[in-house]
């Protein structure tokens, strides 16, 4: 099993995308590519799965370690655990919705598909990476097409936007690569020191370095994951995006910081993360109630879901930030289950923008009447945002909840039971955009008119759905392939 | 005897018919959907029966008791060691009793929907929620795992919202639906902590584990969960009660009901079915399953026979003043299980009979009330309107949904030979035997009860004399078939020596009907619909004086005490206007204010040294020799 092939595929098509010469081509190119990616990742997973079955108890599988740049001690070290495999996973399925929903995207369509397949290269990279420089470079590349994407592709004050995500991302990953930078030259190998992840956590940091540096690498990367009150690019970076691009951005580039925390911040600098145990909680707890109460106040689709992913992704750093084995693995499920449901909410969102060329609930309603299926995916979308059972949300949220309360003290019960209040919250602003833009009576003629969703919506729709009925009627598979892996890092931080 | 070979298939029948009409059924056999989910639900129906069959009488009382039998049982999603979720099939006698209730009332509304909604164009859509809510309902009560009831419950729930908004073009079944779900929501918060509370100092979700350890005194998880209090009160009885609110939102219990008239809006099948017989009984099972633990706390009973019964009696209140014939009905059932709630609040360790009676009452109830509700279907289909006033007369109209009308309401008054009679007589002895007020709140509410059943009644079929022109028949066999089914049952079910099979302790309980207590509430059922008869028998003004004369509590009662009104100031006037504003306006102005602001001074700061950069060469050369003015008067002055 040679992972670059997952680097390859995306390269070679957007490679192959600049030779194409008729929209035709380009879309069978990314669509095939993506497809690819898709295949590839199933592949991985049943030889990861195959390979742990035989009793391989190596923390990572399929390493691959080349000297980048000897000098500084830089390789090129790759290698996937459980918890990559499932956002690899959720990265492909992502990416193949993406590339279906924007079929009818014309407008400079080849630079559009070659940098949403540039962004999955960006992402497959971060997800594999062991060596912290590698695991940086590919963080980079992930910022760079949004801008692009948004500045060029989105609608409303776009240029705003995409300076703004552009520049908080940036700070982020400014305070990601200080982080690094602290850890690295705080290591001493065989004299040398070093980016690579294995070897670090096999180290143990002086625990003044990781409070200084713990700080740096956790808010770098929680910018990326809405950390409050750092996530106000959040709303106005996804409701400029382009409909694939607010896929990507909430689905996969959100997922990176919170991967990062948990795998460079916590996993690294374990001691420092009990310390700040408590802060990281209570950041979290505000982003999930403020988030679901912000949400609530909101007129605009896009920004309902944006401001509820906030909500959502407190869940990924609240999981995180409690450090026991099952919030951590509620951590994980969160991520690939807001992940799926997100990219469905915004591709459903797309689809009805494209046909009433608005996102105002007050301009909205009856939808289920002239597009069904359009409205059944929005409601499935909104149930697994609410967390109902058979759908990924309430598998990831009843894990972070139990998590939370393996802790006995009235702390944690009090955190857990304001995060349990959330799902209320939640349940109030689903049901009320459900209510006014899918049901109720058709207040706008115009609406009569509008189709419901083409093939290709159908199949990216499709391919969401299932992957989310998937989580939440089996949820076992998934948590097995995470498990193992979050035990290291739970082991990491017992480990005093 | 094997039950697992065939006991799967009574949830997953209807599973089947949800996926297979909810993805093909619109498009490929929207006409056929209804007699596929029907068939479907009989065979459910006729498993349970065998099931039943032979649980009670093939296999029946093993070494003194009914056994608690797991016949499947799979880990589905784990949390930690003790702790995870799994899917069970658990048989003990209230599953079984509750399979035939739920198998059998699904049965009949699925065979009478094919005729009440019929021409619809959702048809296929209607019976795939239909068997997405019966599936969900069976799957609750079989199973074996608390946070397994969660999750059905929270299914059951959301079938019960897509079929209230059925028709989703009325803004006013919308908002039913809407306030149901949120409301019931709300309520399984209180479910979902207690859940944890329960789970985590039981060591287990599971039914049969936590009850073990936590009623054995000397287990360690019994001692740390009474020992341990919060606010002075111990964990158990916090969880117990925080369960229970999850149970009386579900249940409608007074103050969590008001989502119940509202789902009124929904088909008046689908009302028969899951706000009469089935869901909102969820409540009272879910207490009755975990009895058990419920009976180690006082306070936890004390508080659900105070809810019971507080929501028994002003649910009555109001129905007698309500004027849709869906809405009296739906305060009716709210208050039948307000009956069932107290007398599971009432159940002491001795003293059995309100377990057994509770869920008698729930047995005997799902059947009157489904066919209330049925018959209240065909009305509306006859008459195009839900209220009294356009009613009238119509006795000789609709004769058979007179007479099997007559039945239900018979048997919701409590008058023999009626099923309500036995359920409702041993409700009010045990409440007699255990607290003389309850008891006589209890007597008092029956005899409201069977007040504003005939006010229901006379106003129907007697009072004003409708002249209907061509009326249209009263519907087809489908329509009638399940009314007559209904009548027999809520005649002859009364008779099923209950104590026989359901017992808290699975034993039997020797229930002996004493003819001497019946007499009282007999008479006083008797009296009521006497009463009930001088008002509205004729039409007269006698209603409206009586009204005008209560005047304010009249007012009161037919607002519904204003308890909706309360919770609209609570939800929009306070947490819209003082929490939900403010978090949008600080998002927006305070923290990506900030974000914005430091944008802009960091512009400002630049703009502010570009003019650095000019590019002149004069310029240029005088920052070159300030620069080395200003170092020579540091090195030469100041360096020292």
């Amino acid at each position: 099993m040679n992972l670059l092939i997952i680097l390859l595929i995306p390269l070679l098509t957007a490679m192959a995308l600049l030779f194409a010469n008729s929209l035709k081509q380009i879309r069978f190119i990314a669509l095939m590519g993506s497809v690819a990616q898709l295949i590839f990742s199933f592949v991985l997973f049943y030889f990861y799965r195959t390979e742990k079955n035989n009793g391989n108890t190596a923390l990572f599988s399929f390493e691959q370690n080349y000297t980048w740049y000897a000098p500084l001690n830089i390789n090129f070290h790759i290698g996937v655990d459980g918890i990559s495999i499932a956002m690899i996973l959720l990265t492909s399925f992502v990416v193949l919705a993406g590339v279906l929903v924007s079929w009818k995207e014309e407008r400079l369509s080849k630079d559009f598909f070659f940098l949403l397949l540039f962004l999955s290269l960006g992402t497959y990279g971060f997800f594999i990476s062991l060596d912290l420089f590698t695991l940086f470079f590919f963080l980079e590349l992930a910022v760079i097409p949004k801008f692009l994407l948004i500045g060029i592709w989105g609608s409303g004050k776009k240029e705003y936007s995409a300076m703004k995500l552009a520049l908080m991302l940036m700070a982020g990953s400014a305070l990601v690569f200080v982080g690094l930078l602290g850890i690295y030259f705080n290591t001493n190998i065989n004299g040398l020191h070093s980016f690579d992840l294995i070897q670090i956590a096999n180290t143990q940091l002086p625990l003044a370095v990781q409070k200084l540096f713990f700080p740096f690498a956790f808010i770098g990367f929680g910018i990326f994951t809405a950390l409050f009150p750092f996530h106000t690019w959040v709303p106005d970076g996804h409701s400029s995006a382009p409909t694939a691009a607010s896929m990507f951005l909430a689905g996969i580039s959100m997922k990176l910081g919170g991967y990062g925390c948990l795998r460079v911040a916590t996993y690294l600098m374990p001691d420092a993360a009990q310390s700040y145990s408590t802060i990281i909680i209570v950041l979290a707890i505000i982003a999930i109630i403020y988030g679901a109460f912000a949400t609530m106040m909101q007129t605009d689709l896009k920004y309902i879901n944006a401001y509820s992913s906030i909500s959502h992704c407190g869940f990924v750093l609240l999981g995180i930030g409690i450090l026991t084995k099952t919030a951590i693995n509620g951590a994980v499920l969160q991520m690939v289950s807001h992940g799926l449901m997100t990219a469905l909410f915004f591709a459903v969102i797309g689809m009805i923008y494209d046909r009433t060329h608005s996102r105002q609930l007050s301009q909205l309603s009856g939808l289920l009447k002239v597009m069904p299926f359009i409205s059944t995916a929005f409601v499935i979308a909104g149930l697994c945002s609410l967390g109902l059972p058979g759908f990924s949300g309430f598998v990831a949220e009843m894990t972070v909840f139990v998590g939370a309360w393996e802790k006995p003290d009235l702390f944690y019960r009090m955190v857990t039971i304001i995060a349990c209040a959330s799902i209320v919250v939640t349940a109030v602003y689903i049901l009320r955009a459900t209510g006014t833009a899918i049901m109720g009576p058709i207040n706008n003629n115009d609406h009569l008119k509008l189709s419901d969703a083409a093939w290709y919506e159908r199949l990216a729709a499709i391919v969401l759905i299932t992957a989310i009925i998937a989580i939440g009627i089996s949820p076992f598979w998934l948590t097995d392939l995470i498990g193992q892996s979050t035990d290291s890092i739970v082991n990491k931080l017992l480990n005093k | 005897m094997n039950y697992a070979s065939y006991i799967f298939l009574i949830p997953l029948l209807p599973l089947a018919g949800f996926a297979l009409l909810g993805l093909f059924g619109k498009k490929y056999f929207n006409e056929s959907s209804g007699i596929i989910a029907t068939v479907l639900i009989l065979v459910s129906t006729l498993l349970s029966l065998y099931t039943a069959y032979n649980y009670f009488i093939a296999e029946g009382i093993i070494n003194g008791a009914y056994p608690s039998i797991t016949a499947f049982h799979t880990s589905w999603l784990s949390f930690s060691k003790n702790l995870s979720i799994d899917i069970g099939i658990l048989i003990d006698p209230i599953s079984v009793m509750m399979l035939i209730v739920v198998t059998f009332i699904s049965l009949m509304v699925h065979i009478f929907s094919l005729g009440y909604m019929k021409g619809e164009k959702r048809f296929a859509t209607y019976y795939a929620f239909l068997s997405l809510f019966t599936f969900s309902m069976l799957g609750l009560i079989i199973s074996s795992n608390l946070f397994q009831i969660y999750i059905f419950w929270e299914l059951v729930g959301v079938s019960s919202f897509l079929l209230i908004g059925f028709y989703f073009d009325k803004p006013s079944a919308v908002a039913a639906s809407k306030k149901a779900f949120i409301v019931t929501r709300f309520a399984d918060l209180g479910f979902l902590i207690g859940i944890l509370l329960l789970g985590y100092y039981g060591e287990s979700f599971e039914f049969s584990t936590l009850i073990r350890q936590l009623t054995d005194v000397q287990s360690s998880q019994s001692i740390a969960i009474t020992t341990g209090t919060f606010a002075g009160i111990s964990i158990l009885t916090w969880g117990l009660i925080l369960i229970f609110i999850g149970g009386a939102g579900k249940s409608a219990l007074f103050p969590l009901h008001i989502w119940l008239p509202d789902a009124m809006e929904g088909p008046t099948p689908v009302s028969a079915l899951i706000h009469a017989a089935t869901m909102v009984v969820a409540g009272v099972f879910l207490v009755a399953r975990l009895f058990p633990i419920f009976s180690l706390s006082e306070i936890a009973l004390s508080v659900i026979t105070v809810v019971g019964l507080s929501s028994t009696f002003i649910a009555a209140v109001i129905a007698c003043t309500q004027t849709d014939i869906k809405r009296v009905l739906a305060y009716s059932t709210m208050s039948q299980i307000g009956f069932m709630m107290f007398a599971l609040g009432m159940t002491g360790t001795e003293n059995t009979l309100g377990y057994t009676a509770s869920l008698f009452h729930l047995f005997t109830h799902a059947f009157f009330k489904s066919l209330l509700f049925l018959c209240a279907g065909t009305i509306i289909h006859f008459i195009h309107s839900n209220e009294i006033s356009a009613m009238g007369g119509l006795k000789k109209y609709i004769p058979l949904t007179h007479l099997t009308f007559l039945i239900a309401c018979l048997a919701i008054a409590g008058i023999p030979p009626f099923a309500g009679f036995f359920s409702k007589e041993e409700i009010l002895l045990a409440a007699y035997n255990s607290n003389k007020l309850v008891f006589g709140i209890a007597l008092l509410t029956s005899g409201i009860t069977a007040f504003y059943m005939f006010r229901l009644y006379f106003s129907i079929f007697y009072n004003k004399q409708m002249e209907i022109q061509n009326p249209h028949s009263e519907g087809s066999f489908s329509i009638k078939f399940p009314l007559v089914v209904l009548a027999i049952c809520s005649i002859v079910v009364g008779f099923i020596p209950f104590g026989n099979f359901v017992a808290a302790d699975n034993k039997i309980l020797e229930s002996h009907l004493d003819f001497r207590f019946s007499f009282a509430p007999v008479v006083i059922g008797g009296l009521s619909i006497l009463l009930a008869m001088y008002f509205y028998k004729n039409e007269n003004d006698k209603p409206n004086k009586v009204a005008s004369f209560w005047g304010k509590i009249y007012q009161a009662a037919f607002r519904k005490f204003y308890v909706d009104e309360l919770y609209i100031f609570i939800t929009k006037k306070i947490i819209f206007n003082f929490i939900g504003r403010p978090a949008a306006w600080i998002d927006k102005n305070i923290v990506d204010g900030l974000v914005n602001e430091t944008a802009r001074t960091i512009e400002k700061f630049s703009y502010m040294i570009k003019g650095i950069q000019s590019g002149k060469v004069q310029h240029y050369l005088l920052y070159f020799f300030g620069g080395i003015i200003s170092l020579l008067i540091v090195f030469v002055y100041l360096w020292k």
